[in-house]
């Protein structure tokens, strides 16, 4: 069997039409990248599901940032992903200038680690590095926060915007019937291993098939998913098992459970979903930047579909904002359309 | 935002390796995986978050022998 084989099949596919969900924003950019959806039946349908951690993010987390980022002494560290989110008093680019005439910086990071090197050389500025994530980049930030307790550095916060996939996966089975099997994100599950999705699995009865990021991975967990539905069948496979182990990376687990515990965070378009957000905890609760206040999200202009984006209900060109040319990615409304991992920006670059 | 890239470990120090990109060398943190020279790693935000088996051409061929096992 190759991938001529696997096309075939999926692309002569005449069977009752099927919604297939991929919950990592990765994924989204690589079905476009590679035209998938052009390779496969017109009845099989891929849904962008609420897979970039960027797009999820509430307001009151990006207005946190910015009063750090204002704040004199303070320098933020962020992904860059998340310059152009807009909050209530604009975005980390809009507010780049006024930070820096208060005092303040806003500084792009390419990794966590970063802010181990400034907070030593320079101990009278407070570092604060904007954390978010899924359980891919979680490990990380806790590493990092262990190394500066180990080393005796005060000087770091980190506001976290944490969160983990299987319970927003449980949202969509309980909130979204209409989804026949998931592509599950593989940077996720590479940290997290195959297990996590077996209880939703075997309670919804729908296959969730562990995919890579390489073309053929996605076709691969596509047929499988609709091989699964047409045996009647609804389980976990793993079709990334170069990276993706059984049980997940026990150091990298072992380091989220040492720094972090489990509590509720809101989700922009899915709302609070219990026990699916990280905190800092225990001996580092103290290089908290009060993140566990930061449940609130502003009304969404008029007009605006992010919601339904998000949780797959419509494309992102059925939503009025994106259709009229409101929203574009020089000027976005909601942070699907400024991710580069964002549904609406990804179709947005591929349409224009 | 959960992009990984694999590179090969060229040297190890600590927790701290010196990773080949296609030629460009960058030190990651190794502290969530126990790599050996010559290994390819994947890399997430300056961390390497696991170690692959086997380097990526062969791997698609093994997946779709797994496809039909499986079918």
């Amino acid at each position: 069997m190759d991938i001529r084989d696997v096309i075939d099949y999926l692309k002569s596919y005449d069977g009752r039409e099927l919604k297939l969900m991929e919950v990592c924003g990765t994924h989204t950019a690589a079905i476009f990248k590679n035209g998938i959806r052009d390779l496969i039946s017109p009845k099989i349908k891929l849904i962008s599901g609420p897979g970039c951690p960027v797009c999820v993010t509430p307001t009151a987390y990006i207005d946190r940032c910015v009063e750090y980022a204002c704040t004199p002494g303070c320098e933020l560290l962020t992904f860059g992903d998340m310059m152009k989110v807009p909050g209530s008093r604009g975005s980390l680019s809009e507010n780049k200038a006024e930070a820096e005439e208060g005092g303040g910086r806003i500084t792009i990071m390419y990794s966590p680690f970063e802010a181990i090197e400034k907070a030593r050389a320079n101990p009278d500025t407070t570092y604060v590095v904007a954390a978010v994530g899924f359980e891919t980049t979680a490990p990380t930030y806790a590493l990092m926060i262990q190394q500066a307790k180990a080393l005796g550095i005060e000087n770091i916060k980190l506001v976290t915007a944490l969160k983990t996939a299987v319970p927003a996966l449980e949202w969509i089975c309980r909130n979204q019937e209409d989804i026949d099997g998931f592509i599950c994100p593989g940077h996720v599950s590479v940290i997290t291993g195959v297990h996590v999705y077996d209880e939703l699995a075997s309670e919804y009865g729908k296959p969730f098939v562990i995919s890579g990021f390489e073309a053929e991975h996605i076709l691969a967990a596509i047929y499988r998913i609709v091989k699964q539905i047409e045996a009647g069948m609804g389980r976990v496979e793993n079709m990334y098992t170069n990276a993706v182990r059984e049980n997940g990376n026990r150091k990298a687990l072992d380091a989220i459970e040492t720094a972090f515990c489990a509590g509720p965070a809101m989700w922009r378009g899915l709302g609070v979903i219990p026990e699916s957000g990280l905190y800092l905890a225990g001996d580092y609760a103290g290089y908290d930047g009060g993140s566990r206040d930061l449940v609130e999200d502003m009304e969404l202009p008029e007009g605006c579909r992010c919601g339904d984006v998000i949780t797959g209900k419509i494309n992102p060109d059925q939503c009025p904002m994106f259709a009229g040319g409101t929203c574009t990615p020089m000027k976005p409304f909601g942070p699907c359309m400024v991710s580069s991992e964002g549904s609406c920006g990804i179709w947005y670059r591929n349409k224009h | 935002m959960c992009v990984a890239i694999p590179g090969r470990v060229t040297e190890i120090e600590g927790t701290t390796a010196k990773v080949d990109f296609n030629g460009n060398m960058v030190n990651v943190n190794v502290g969530l995986v126990e790599p050996e020279v010559g290994q390819y790693v994947l890399v997430h935000a300056g961390c390497a978050i696991e170690v692959m088996d086997k380097e990526q051409a062969q791997e698609i061929i093994d997946l779709f022998a797994d496809l039909e096992a499986l079918s």
